[in-house]
């Protein structure tokens, strides 16, 4: 069996709006013989749109009208219509996210995307997506070196650091080309409040090309500080976002392979004039080329500005394992938060107690199981959720074996959905689409906006 | 005897080893090929293996032999060790001049000797009972005859028909049949486990299935015999697959739609690789249950239900 669906990314950035158009294979790759295994082979790109200018009405609020008649530009432009899409992802990114308007901007997206685009933000996924969209984690998947990659955009720089192809870690921090803007006689329009003390000139003032560069190679400092190359002192501290957090220094202590993406990467082994983009963006980019980042291996992305927006349309969405159990659930699902069980079965109700409304639950790997310890399980589990829906997420392959234990116990007409082999942490939300073949597609994703409220 | 006087008669055997055998007068010494051959390299030293005799060393089967990587001084030890995780197959052994190491020796022997019992040992006497089943024999005499005889395997005599008449009153649409087959370690293992998820399965859907039955000496063509036997429109039989030197309890599962002797071996649907390592047993019932479904549905299985499914 083999089916192709159609993914759509949409990357709402500090500086850059933009969108992609994939084509996602998928194949079994199982023998007729056992099991069925379904797997996502193939990510092809079928349209990117250029780079827009992410519009806004003021500092605090994204154009949300504007964005609109980009995306329904661009949906023209790729001959797409909003009803073949079947998956993809929506994230507001770096500065935009902590707009006022970010949240309804973002939801009123998903639902012009398409039936099952996941809204979404948060500094964690945006990591992840960018390291997988620039390919640095095929590029470590495929090497076995260690890779730090960081997505350099306008407002903020994700970090993610990748071992053996698997994200171990991720980081955020306030550096970006975009922190101070000026217009075309070089007088200062904007400064980010994130630049704080690291900054002293004042809105209206001339922005001399030397101020620039001294600027810019305090921000590389900071980056060469969170990758672990030098010694980390006050200014790292003050460049961590509200939301996002550094790498573990302990991961750091080898030197891994510096890989770039983002907008800044663009201008790091293209010297443009500084005053290109009426931002820091090139001097940002050439500061980069001379500091410690680029002394030693490093690489820039197979995509560079573009890796958010193709990981958002081509990484963002992962296959269920192939045998899974569901019954009288209407796809698709959006923005089910997990709460995460790690005694069981302790833990339960403690767990279901905490969470308002429909959660999913996300049990730990149990190890092989006897048929009547999955029984015993799905008894425990049937208690403790009474009534409402079961929605379950385990790791092991044992979905539709618990979820037919489960619906034998509650009935035909319960709603019940239980899927394995996905990985569902704290914090984490989960979108579930409609079933593909045997399998499901899912998106796990981090919703936590620029004011710390949840989505 | 205790241990002194052990050692001691160790002693006086190695001693008498040693002595020069006395020669028989006239007898020439035998003629052996290369028996002149001394190496010319010194032995090497003997390593201190941090064993003490009569120390137990550890279990060489418990090693995970995806992760064992023996060649020394390797380029990439970790590339090839990423490599390594996506086979079980014995790559990286490393060697001892010409030879493998000892620890992949026994290791080899270890997962042959396993492989062997699995053929050769039997499920235990009270496994069907203790698992609520009727036992039956098929036309096989004993171990020896089964796997010399597959024929006889498929076959029922008179009396063990009575017995599979009276354990499975009625006509079920669907008879699970748990089959020893090639590895009783794999039917031990996996298929209680297996079974019981089949037939939550089952319930779930409604469909009715009799009371599962253990067949010893069993071949998968039992199956039909057992069609024949009780009229059933299908059987489910969990059949231990010939042992391998990756797992010996592997298990597969052959359903076959309207089973009769005689079917064709294209009209069965086959799950194999039930084991820990592969499809574990408990989820393999779960997916044996609506793979049942689809097929009384079509009312095909094998070759046609891939066929049915393509169009």
């Amino acid at each position: 069996m083999s089916s192709r669906i159609r993914s759509v990314g949409l990357d709402v950035g500090t500086t850059s709006t933009q969108m992609v158009l994939s084509e996602l294979s998928l194949e079994n790759r199982a023998s007729g013989f056992t099991v069925p295994e379904l797997e996502i082979t193939d990510r092809q790109i079928l349209y990117k749109s250029p780079v827009h200018v992410t519009p806004l009405l003021d500092e605090s609020h994204i154009d949300g009208e504007g964005v609109r008649r980009i995306v329904e530009a661009e949906y023209r432009q790729a001959g797409i219509t909003r009803d073949r899409i079947q998956t993809g992802a929506v994230i507001i990114t770096g500065e935009t996210s902590r707009k006022e308007n970010a949240r309804a901007v973002l939801d009123a997206l998903s639902d012009l995307a398409g039936d099952f685009v996941v809204a979404t933000a948060g500094p964690d996924l945006e990591s992840r997506l960018a390291a997988k969209g620039s390919g640095a984690v095929e590029y470590s998947r495929k090497t076995g070196k260690t890779v730090l990659h960081m997505d350099i955009g306008g407002g903020t720089s994700n970090m993610a650091l990748i071992r053996d192809g698997e994200i171990l870690d991720t980081g955020c921090i306030n550096v970006g080309g975009r922190l101070i803007r000026f217009d075309e006689h070089g007088v200062i329009t904007w400064i980010s409040p994130a630049l704080g003390h690291l900054f002293s000139g004042k809105v209206g003032q001339v922005l001399t090309r030397e101020a620039g560069q001294a600027l810019a190679v305090t921000l590389t400092q900071v980056l060469e500080m969170a990758a672990g190359l030098r010694e980390p002192d006050a200014s790292l501290e003050a460049m961590i976002t509200r939301e996002g957090k550094l790498l573990n220094p302990e991961l750091l202590t080898r030197r891994p392979v510096i890989s770039l993406s983002g907008g800044v990467a663009d201008c790091v082994e293209n010297a443009l004039p500084w005053t290109a983009f009426g931002d820091l963006g090139p001097l940002l980019g050439q500061a980069i080329r001379e500091s410690l980042l680029c002394r030693g291996e490093y690489m820039l992305g197979r995509e560079t500005i573009r890796a958010t927006v193709i990981g958002a349309g081509s990484h963002s969405t992962q296959l269920s394992g192939s045998t899974v159990f569901y019954q009288n659930i209407h796809f698709p699902l959006k923005n089910i938060p997990a709460a995460v069980v790690r005694n069981i079965p302790g833990d339960f109700s403690e767990v279901l107690s905490r969470q308002e409304g429909t959660a999913v639950l996300s049990l730990p790997d149990l190890g092989p199981m006897r048929y009547g310890q999955i029984r015993d399980l799905a008894e425990t589990i049937a208690r403790a959720v009474g009534k409402g829906p079961v929605l379950i997420c385990l790791q092991q392959d044992m979905g539709k074996a618990l979820g037919q234990a489960l619906a034998l116990r509650l009935g035909p007409s319960a709603p019940i959905l239980c899927i394995d082999r996905v990985k569902l942490g704290e914090e984490c939300y989960l979108d579930v689409g409609a079933p593909v073949g045997p399998a499901i597609p899912v998106v796990v994703k981090t919703l936590i906006l620029g004011d710390g409220r949840k989505a | 005897m205790n241990k002194q006087e052990l050692t001691a008669l160790v002693a006086e055997i190695l001693g008498s080893l040693n002595e020069p055998e006395q020669k028989e007068p006239g007898r020439k010494e035998p003629e052996v090929k290369g028996g002149g051959y001394r190496p010319k390299a010194p032995m090497p030293e003997q390593k201190d293996t941090g064993y003490q005799d009569g120390d137990f060393v550890p279990d060489v089967t418990q090693l995970d032999l995806r992760k064992l990587y023996l060649v020394e001084n390797a380029a990439d030890p970790q590339g090839f060790r990423r490599l390594k995780e996506r086979t079980p197959a014995r790559l990286g052994c490393g060697r001892a001049g010409p030879r493998y190491k000892t620890l992949t020796m026994l290791r080899f022997r270890a997962d042959h000797a396993a492989a062997q019992d699995a053929v050769f040992s039997q499920v235990s006497q009270d496994f069907a009972e203790k698992n609520g089943m009727k036992e039956v024999k098929t036309k096989c005499r004993d171990k020896e005859q089964y796997l010399t005889r597959p024929d006889l395997g498929r076959g029922f005599d008179e009396k063990a028909a009575q017995e599979i008449r009276s354990a499975i009153p009625g006509t079920p649409k669907v008879q699970i049949v748990i089959g020893d087959g090639l590895s009783s370690a794999a039917i031990t293992e996996n298929a209680m486990d297996c079974c019981k998820a089949i037939q939550d399965g089952l319930k779930l859907r409604g469909i009715d299935s009799g009371n599962p039955i253990f067949v010893r000496y069993c071949r998968v063509g039992a199956g039909d015999a057992i069609g024949d036997i009780t009229g059933c429109e299908l059987v489910c039989m969990l059949v231990g697959e010939r042992p391998g030197l990756v797992t010996d309890k592997s298990m597969s599962a052959y359903i076959t739609y309207r089973p009769h002797t005689g079917v064709s071996e294209s009209s069965r649907t086959v799950v194999s690789n039930i084991h820990a390592q592969g499809t574990p047993a408990v989820e393999a019932g779960a997916h044996i249950a609506g793979l049942i479904e689809t097929i009384l549905q079509k009312k095909v299985s094998g070759v046609g239900l891939h066929r049915e499914a393509a169009l």
